[in-house]
């Protein structure tokens, strides 16, 4: 298991947590990107060591890397892809009908909240 | 090789591709839908029959071996959820045939329709836990599409909280798929369920927690819910009811069978299953409750109602999974009806909002006994399917001693239908005061309801409805040899040793 590796996937969620936690959604778009970009890192790290590529060779060598993990991650990239292209559209789209790059209010929620006020006072 | 397991995924899949060929002629492309959906079920159906008969069918995609290959496994329990789930969507198809406007089935509707039954059927049948997060993205991107589809502002800003927080528990999802692989080097549901008894107790209750966690934002349990009620009324209202009706259902599947299959609790019941299954149903119907506009008091209620699907679970037990899978079949059905006539009311009245209705039961009678069944039948009133579920659930309960899970459950229902009643009251009872038509200065100004005149409602909008309405009603019917089969798919799920050698060979 390499330590390197194991720390840049515990940055790349932490700082993927924060973006996510912001108003702007540009800010969001690329921490739900950085998240994808840990959680794909992990499943390499899963597989345990570096090695050769899993190719069916006659020459003898050291051990090959395990191939499972690294098609599980190819599959989840491109599955992420297509999610952030959405994702950027519908920013644009909310940016294009509202004017500002920032998460609305839902209002009906807003309207019981304010209910609840009224029935405390 | 069995052709039938993989053609629920197959059937819908294809008939998406060939619908985007047909999006010129809309008449043909809405019945090759409805002749998809037609197809799926009687393979469903057939499904069912053999694995009723014949025991669980697994079958290796590709040729494979497992845990190798691409596994998809049909036990009694993903046969059930498939057929209730593609009578509901077939039902939902044919209602939305009436109430979308061209503008909105010229946006390729059809086809992600199509592709949404796909990754449902999917995530039912699959036997692999990577194969499952395909499944879901397959299901969830289709959803991201019919959320927003027509894209207008309040569309816009519910699918953006809907596609990020789907996002996060995706995400979460390959980061657990990982941790598993890196305890036991395989994603194979049927060989995990074999070397994650080996792992370390603590180990196995971590990664269960994690998964709960995952299933739990998709299945809106406590206190993962809060997107949900934000998130479902702003779609177009048949893209509303077969999210209701089945999505969350499919994240309550997801967490049956981890924790049946894979992270089988030690201490039984789940202490920490109860607890959120209890949270869950509170706190849901507090917040519907509170609420004005139909269809978000029926989403808060969907929260709710998966509480007592977690308590079936949480209890461990024969009965308490074959109550739970009872109440999955009545949910699914009897929670679409009811927002099928949500969306009824709103396309007739141009309104869902509580405060802008009243006597509906004078202009449209038929649609208020539409209302009134499901509803009765929701709040668990005999002799409906509710009441039937609610028993086996109360029953399975207090057979364990868990006495207080027991009385929040009936508390709960107790709630229930006081704000049914509340809709009932609302929407169809009384009539509209001045003042009530404007009840904040916030309030967008929509049309409101000329006097008294009858409702127009196009005929396949209450075709579909009645259907939903019908089927609760057989479900009710049929009680006693639908029980019968939760028991015996519970059976299943409790014994694993079917599952693993059906697999594995």
């Amino acid at each position: 298991m390499n330590l390197g590796l194991a720390a840049l996937v515990g940055i790349l969620f932490s700082v993927g947590t924060y973006l996510l936690l912001q108003r702007t959604l540009t800010r969001i778009v690329i921490g739900i990107a950085l998240l994808g970009h840990a959680a794909n890192l992990l499943l390499l790290v899963a597989g345990g060591r570096a090695g050769r590529p899993p190719l069916i060779t006659d020459e003898p060598g050291p051990a090959f890397v395990d191939p499972l993990p690294q098609a599980l991650a190819l599959t989840a990239i491109v599955i992420a892809f297509g999610a952030i292209a959405l994702l950027l559209t519908l920013a644009w789209r909310s940016f294009v009908l509202h004017g500002e790059d920032e998460v609305e209010d839902d209002l009906e929620d807003r309207r019981i909240g304010r209910l609840a006020d009224g029935a405390r006072e | 090789m069995n052709v039938l397991v993989p053609l629920p995924v197959v059937l819908p899949l294809v008939a998406a591709a060939a619908s985007v060929l047909l999006q010129r002629w809309l008449r043909v492309q809405q019945a090759f839908g409805v002749l998809a959906c037609v197809g799926t079920l009687a393979a469903s159906i057939a499904l069912l029959a053999r694995v009723e008969s014949g025991g669980i069918s697994a079958v290796q995609l590709g040729g494979w071996p497992a845990p190798g290959g691409i596994t998809l496994v049909a036990d009694r329990f993903s046969a059930i959820m498939l057929v209730v789930s593609t009578a509901v969507v077939l039902a939902v198809l044919v209602y939305a045939l009436g109430q979308l406007d061209a503008a909105h089935e010229s946006l390729y509707f059809h086809p992600v329709y199509l592709v949404l039954v796909a990754g449902v059927s999917a995530s039912f049948l699959t036997g692999d836990l990577f194969n499952l997060f395909v499944a879901f993205e397959i299901m969830l991107t289709a959803s991201y599409v019919l959320i927003t589809l027509g894209g207008s502002g309040a569309q816009v800003r519910a699918g953006m909280t809907y596609v990020v927080i789907s996002l996060v528990a995706s995400t979460l999802f390959v980061a657990g798929v990982g941790l598993v692989y890196a305890a036991t080097g395989t994603v194979n549901m049927a060989d995990l369920s074999q070397r994650l008894a080996e792992v370390p107790g603590d180990l196995r209750m971590a990664l269960g927690l994690l998964f709960v966690c995952v299933f739990g934002i998709k299945a809106a349990i406590f206190p993962l819910f809060f997107w949900l009620p934000d998130a479902y009324p702003t779609a177009p209202s048949p893209v509303t009811a077969v999210f209701a009706g089945l999505l969350t259902k499919v994240g309550v599947y997801a967490i049956i069978r981890t924790q049946t299959l894979l992270f089988v609790p030690v201490g039984r019941p789940s202490v920490v299953l109860l607890v959120i299954a209890g949270a869950t149903m509170v706190v849901g119907v507090l917040g519907a409750i509170a609420q004005n506009d139909i269809k978000r008091i029926l989403s808060f209620h969907i929260v709710s109602q998966i509480g007592y699907m977690v308590m079936g679970l949480a209890l461990f037990t024969l009965a308490g999974l074959a109550g739970a899978i009872f109440y999955i079949v009545h949910h699914i059905i009897v929670k679409t009806a009811l927002f099928l006539v949500a969306g009824i009311i709103e396309t007739a009245t141009g309104t869902a909002a509580l405060s802008r209705l009243a006597g509906l039961v004078r202009r449209a009678p038929l649609v208020a006994a539409l209302f009134a069944v499901p509803a009765l039948s929701l709040a668990g009133f005999p002799p409906f399917s509710g009441f039937v579920a609610k028993l086996a659930l109360v029953r399975a309960g207090l057979e364990v001693g868990q006495g207080v899970i027991v009385g929040v459950s009936l508390a709960v229902s107790l709630l229930t239908i006081f704000s049914m009643s509340k809709i009932w009251g609302g929407a169809f009872w009384g009539s509209l005061t001045e003042q009530e038509v404007s009840p904040t200065p916030e309030a967008v100004p929509r049309p409101v309801p000329a006097g008294g005149a009858r409702l127009r409602v196009p005929p396949t909008m209450l075709l579909g409805t009645a259907a939903l309405v019908v089927l609760s009603l057989a479900v009710a019917v049929a009680a006693g040899p639908l029980y019968a089969l939760s028991e015996r798919a519970a059976a299943n799920l409790l014994d694993t040793t079917a599952y693993v050698t059906a697999v594995l060979g």
